[in-house]
């Protein structure tokens, strides 16, 4: 027995080795990764970020170098601190506060010891930068803005957080990630590829040598150059008419779905959001919770289309062939369903075919039009389904496609919808606001837009888009494919007449601009809001929708003014000015520019929150702007006009 | 003729093997562990890697003197070669250089030699020779304090040189003694001791007397050799004196880091703030080995490439610490083989002991593989984080020229010895 202890000994450690091998590098062990590995450093060469243009080759987006002295307490040795100070530009009490707060974070590690030095500062900063051991310079890529306008297309950099990293674990901490806009939706063009090289390091962190010789270093692939279809002009002039108001205004070039314009008021300069400020900035219009700047009103506001939609309607009743376009509907100054009344701006018995119900946004005429559509089939259930997969097919209820991270749904109603409201039995005129946009549909400004470069194309269009070019790539084929209704062709035109003689003699007949044939809708909607727990009435919405030319459209453009009143005060004024821009490159109509930059809605925006009882609509008078900002305002538009492409 | 050309095939080509493999594969991990940057001689000999190319080069020398040497010569001589020996390890009180806090270095220029690993050999010879003497009974309590006396002297000599981790190689010397015949108590006692100061240490003096003593009594009911009741209540009360006791030896003898070591190991630190305190600082070497050898995976990094060991990361990696190095550059299966090979020497040279006829040859062989057993498990055990940081090498794996040469002297006069087996009778 005795000769045995010796031998059970060794063979049981020896299975204990195994084992505990086997736990360790079988078991325990994690794939190997050389990104995990500590004892590797890496170090990632960061590409250009690519630069953006607008349509016309304008630079709006280019790169700026930022320099950044950084400092590592552990390797700092005693130095000349007045020198120091005052190349730095800052005192002694600063200096050992930002070296304490260094050291507190760690003394081996680097940390910023003063950012974003300007260049001159630089310049002079480098050529002694050797007498302080422990502090080095570091240059760092910011963006660098060439316009003030666009905050919300352009969008904006920032670092990247712990979920992106999760996410997408190509980002590493420090990092830089687009956040909104065209930074956000192109972030992988525009940042290109970012280069890493390995290098060995040993347990006092140094750098030994590159690992295995580079063989695993790759270059940076620089980031692509975008042109985005924004025109910067229009873009910057549609923003100063919708200064001091609030809403959005989108315009598209319906032969290819380009947003030629994306006006969310109020906006704000991208330059606040760019580097040491970002962060300030970023409260500060985070701050701002009524107004929201960084709320994307042309893509993300969800309004009541009101009267444009009587547009789609009357596509519906033609191409489902409830009536003819010649058929004429009485109007008592009302419609009268039931026990109630809808009613109307027309005079008593006026006698509206398709045209002038479109003209005269006859209340009657569509509230008839949206029963006879529902109450095609006999059932008012089945109707609304038809209605409604005629309305989406526009594009309207539902996301677009287009190339922007933010947006809304929308709602165009459908049986589903309102079997959850009205279960037992649903009548034709229980959704009868829907004849007049009012009511269940809602849409956000972009699918309004998009909804009348359908109408401009005659039955089809493409998906908007902000991106045009980026070199070297083709675009998606989502954006080249046009996208056909459910309306046929020929039943656009009756429709377009109507919209055509808004201008030519209706509710925008005092908006005309000469030598372009514009087709419009007004619209005002009627809006609540809850003040105190109390639904209360606000004044209404302008609302206004346009394309033009009507023959070969090149812009169709829908505007939302936040309690504007009525459809031509305000967003009416906008779209035809925009029209005019856009397709003349000048202003005939200084008349609408002039009343456009005079008015101020910030009173009425007031109202609501002013906690004291307050009137609406015909009994409030507009508020004229102070001097000082008119004068600011005819600046801005005198450098517009300036300002080459 | 005849007679000349078997003399080649005598000596155990197995044991030979074996222990040129654990040299060789040992040499590639020291390259690996101590070369800086790419580009380097293989006979660059300012590295440790080049200078244990010379001491390999060099062993080869030493084996041929050893193997020449008659066999007769190290029972004869064992008694001058210990006393030589230890009169060594007592210079080096005088003379001695000391390193990392340990005195047990003599330096003629930039040679330096360590006389703690000779002495091990040294003693294995000593006490083969006593336990062999035909006048020596291991059953009589006046023999087995001689053979303690002898184990005792180098093991006190090198703890009085601050070299801890060599002195508790001599315990590998209780294998040799049981095997001739130290009665069974001495393991009891032994297994016991160690058992109760752990669970005392790990659960509480009071935990580990209630366990020690439900053991007693079961022992006591249910054994067939029966203890007398007052001896049961005597080891009972020596029992609770341990279990408080090795609660006053941790506290106040230990030194600090040994604490330290001893509460990482069974996991006494509970404070994870302090846990991290402790990666950072003493347990630093442990923590960056595990990570290493688990870094390795199933199939290693490969030879020179382990990222861990290009940047130092494990600090004495290529003495101490080499085992990390193969588990990181060689994997699971790299590891897996260096341990097999170990087991494999060590059986192979206790087979070989318990094939010897003379008492001497057998006892000796029982040194050797006792020894090498308790270097490869404390080593190994320690890199793996198994057992308390104890610093001593790995045989023939780790640098340094003393070692290399001590247990090439230790296993080659176990393998001239074991040739000389047929002449015995």
């Amino acid at each position: 027995m005795r000769q045995f202890l010796l031998f059970i000994s060794i063979i049981a450690v020896g299975i204990l080795f195994l084992s505990r091998l086997f736990y360790l590098q079988i078991y325990d062990a994690n794939n190997y990764s050389l990104f995990e590995d500590n004892a590797i450093r890496k170090v990632y060469d960061y590409p250009k970020r690519g630069f953006v243009y607008d349509r016309n080759g304008k630079l709006l987006v280019a790169n700026q170098p930022s320099y950044d002295v950084m400092v590592i307490p552990r390797e700092v040795e005693p130095l000349d601190t007045l020198e120091f100070c005052s190349l730095l530009k800052i005192d002694k009490a600063q200096f050992i506060k930002k070296f304490n707060k260094a050291r507190r974070y760690s003394p081996r590690l680097p940390s910023v010891f003063v950012s974003h030095l300007s260049k001159e500062d630089y310049a002079v900063l480098q050529e002694k930068m050797r007498k302080f051991d422990g502090f080095y310079i570091q240059k760092r890529s910011l963006r660098s803005y060439e316009t003030t306008i666009g905050a919300n297309v352009l969008g904006d950099i920032g670092e990247v957080n712990n979920r992106d990293i999760k996410k997408e674990p190509y980002y590493k901490m420090g990092d830089l990630i687009g956040r909104q806009g065209v930074e956000a939706s192109y972030e992988k063009t525009l940042r290109g590829v970012k280069g890493i090289k390995f290098i060995q390091k040993d347990r006092f962190n140094r750098n030994i040598g590159p690992y295995k010789g580079g063989k695993f270093d790759t270059i940076p692939e620089q980031g692509k150059d975008i042109t985005i279809t924004i025109d910067a002009q229009l873009q910057a002039y549609g923003e100063l008419l919708m200064q001091n108001k609030r809403g959005g205004v989108i315009a598209i070039e319906p032969a290819s779905g380009e947003i030629l314009a994306m006006v969310a008021a109020p906006t704000y300069d991208p330059n606040i959001l760019v580097g040491r400020n970002r962060s300030e900035g970023f409260r500060q219009l985070k701050k701002d919770s009524l107004a929201n700047p960084l709320f994307n009103r042309s893509l993300q506001g969800v309004y009541e289309p009101g009267s444009p939609f009587k547009l789609m309607n009357a596509l519906i009743a033609l191409q489902e062939n409830v009536l003819t376009p010649e058929e004429t509907v009485t109007c008592y100054a009302g419609y009268k369903y039931g026990n109630r009344f809808m009613k109307c701006h027309c005079n008593r018995g006026t006698k509206n075919n398709m045209t002038g119900g479109i003209q005269r946004s006859c209340n009657a005429y569509f509230a008839t039009t949206y029963r006879k559509i529902l109450d095609k089939s006999g059932s008012a259930s089945e109707g609304i389904d038809t209605w409604s997969k005629h309305a989406k097919s526009f594009g309207l209820g539902n996301f677009l496609g287009y190339d922007l991270k933010v947006g809304q749904k929308g709602r165009i109603p459908d049986r589903a919808y309102y079997k959850r409201i009205y279960p037992k039995t649903f009548y034709s005129t229980y959704t009868i606001s829907n004849a007049i946009g009012q009511g269940e549909v809602a849409t956000t400004p972009i699918q309004l837009a998009n909804m009348v470069a359908a109408i401009a194309n005659r039955g089809y269009y493409f998906t908007p888009h902000i991106i045009k070019n980026i070199k070297g790539e083709g675009l998606h084929e989502n954006y080249t494919k046009p996208k056909y209704t459910t309306i046929d062709k020929e039943h656009f035109e009756p429709v377009i007449e109507g919209m055509h003689q808004v201008y030519k003699k209706g509710t925008a007949s005092s908006l005309q601009v000469k030598d372009i044939e514009i087709c419009g809708k007004t619209g005002t909607v009627e809006n609540f809001a809850i003040i105190d727990s109390l639904k209360t009435q606000l004044t209404d919405h302008s609302i206004f929708v346009a394309f033009a030319p009507k023959d070969n459209p090149k812009i169709a453009i829908a505007v939302f003014v936040e309690n504007g009143y009525w459809g031509s005060r305000f967003a009416g004024k906008v779209a035809s000015l925009m029209i005019e821009r856009h397709i003349k490159g000048y202003i005939t109509r200084k008349d609408l520019e002039e009343w456009l930059l005079k008015h101020t809605l910030e009173d009425e925006y007031a109202k609501p929150y002013s906690g004291e009882p307050f009137k609406i609509n015909g009994y409030t008078t507009l508020q004229i702007v102070e001097a000082q900002e008119y004068y600011r305002l005819k600046k801005e538009l005198n450098r517009i006009n300036n300002s080459k492409n | 003729m005849v007679r000349e050309s078997n003399r080649h095939f005598k000596f155990d080509w197995i044991t030979i093997i074996l222990f040129f493999l654990l040299v060789g594969f040992g040499w590639l991990n020291i390259m690996s562990a101590s070369h800086t940057g790419t580009d380097f001689s293989y006979f660059d000999f300012s590295q440790p890697f080049g200078k244990q190319l010379v001491f390999i080069i060099l062993t080869f020398i030493l084996i041929i003197l050893l193997l020449a040497i008659d066999a007769k010569f190290y029972e004869r001589f064992s008694s001058i070669i210990y006393i030589i020996s230890m009169l060594s390890l007592v210079g080096l009180f005088i003379f001695g250089k000391n390193v990392n806090g340990a005195t047990s270095w003599y330096a003629i220029g930039s040679f330096t030699i360590q006389p703690s690993e000779f002495a091990k050999t040294a003693t294995a010879l000593a006490v083969a020779k006593y336990v062999s003497d035909l006048n020596t009974n291991i059953n009589t309590f006046k023999d087995q304090i001689r053979t303690f006396v002898i184990i005792m002297i180098p093991a006190l000599l090198v703890l009085l040189q601050n070299d801890t981790g060599s002195t508790i190689v001599y315990g590998a010397f209780f294998f040799v003694l049981y095997r001739e015949g130290l009665p069974k108590y001495y393991l009891t006692i032994g297994v016991a001791i160690i058992l109760l100061s752990v669970l005392s240490l790990k659960f509480g003096a009071i935990l580990a007397s209630v366990i020690a003593f439900l053991f007693l009594v079961i022992f006591h009911f249910y054994s067939k050799k029966k203890l007398r009741i007052f001896q049961s209540i005597f080891i009972s009360i020596i029992a609770l004196g341990i279990s408080f006791g090795v609660k006053f030896f941790y506290q106040s003898i230990l030194k600090p880091h040994q604490q330290d070591r001893i509460s990482l190991w069974l996991r006494l630190e509970k404070d994870p703030k302090k846990l991290e305190q402790m990666k950072r600082t003493f347990a630093y070497n442990l923590n960056e080995s595990e990570k290493a050898i688990s870094s390795g995976g199933f199939t290693g990094k490969g030879f020179m490439e382990g990222t861990r060991t290009t940047g130092k990361f494990v600090p004495e990696q290529h003495t101490d610490y080499i085992f990390s190095t193969v588990g990181e550059e060689w994997g699971f299966l790299g590891s897996a083989f260096v341990v097999v090979v170990f087991v494999l020497l060590l059986l192979r040279i206790l087979h070989l002991a318990e094939l010897q006829k003379s008492q001497f040859s057998r006892v000796y062989g029982y040194g050797v593989a006792s020894i090498i057993f308790i270097h490869f498990f404390i080593n190994i055990g320690m890199v793996m984080g198994l057992i308390p940081t104890i610093g001593i090498p790995l045989p023939m794996f780790s640098y340094g020229g003393s070692g290399l040469w001590a247990f090439t002297i230790l296993i080659f006069i176990f393998i001239k010895l074991d040739s000389n087996r047929i002449n015995e009778w």
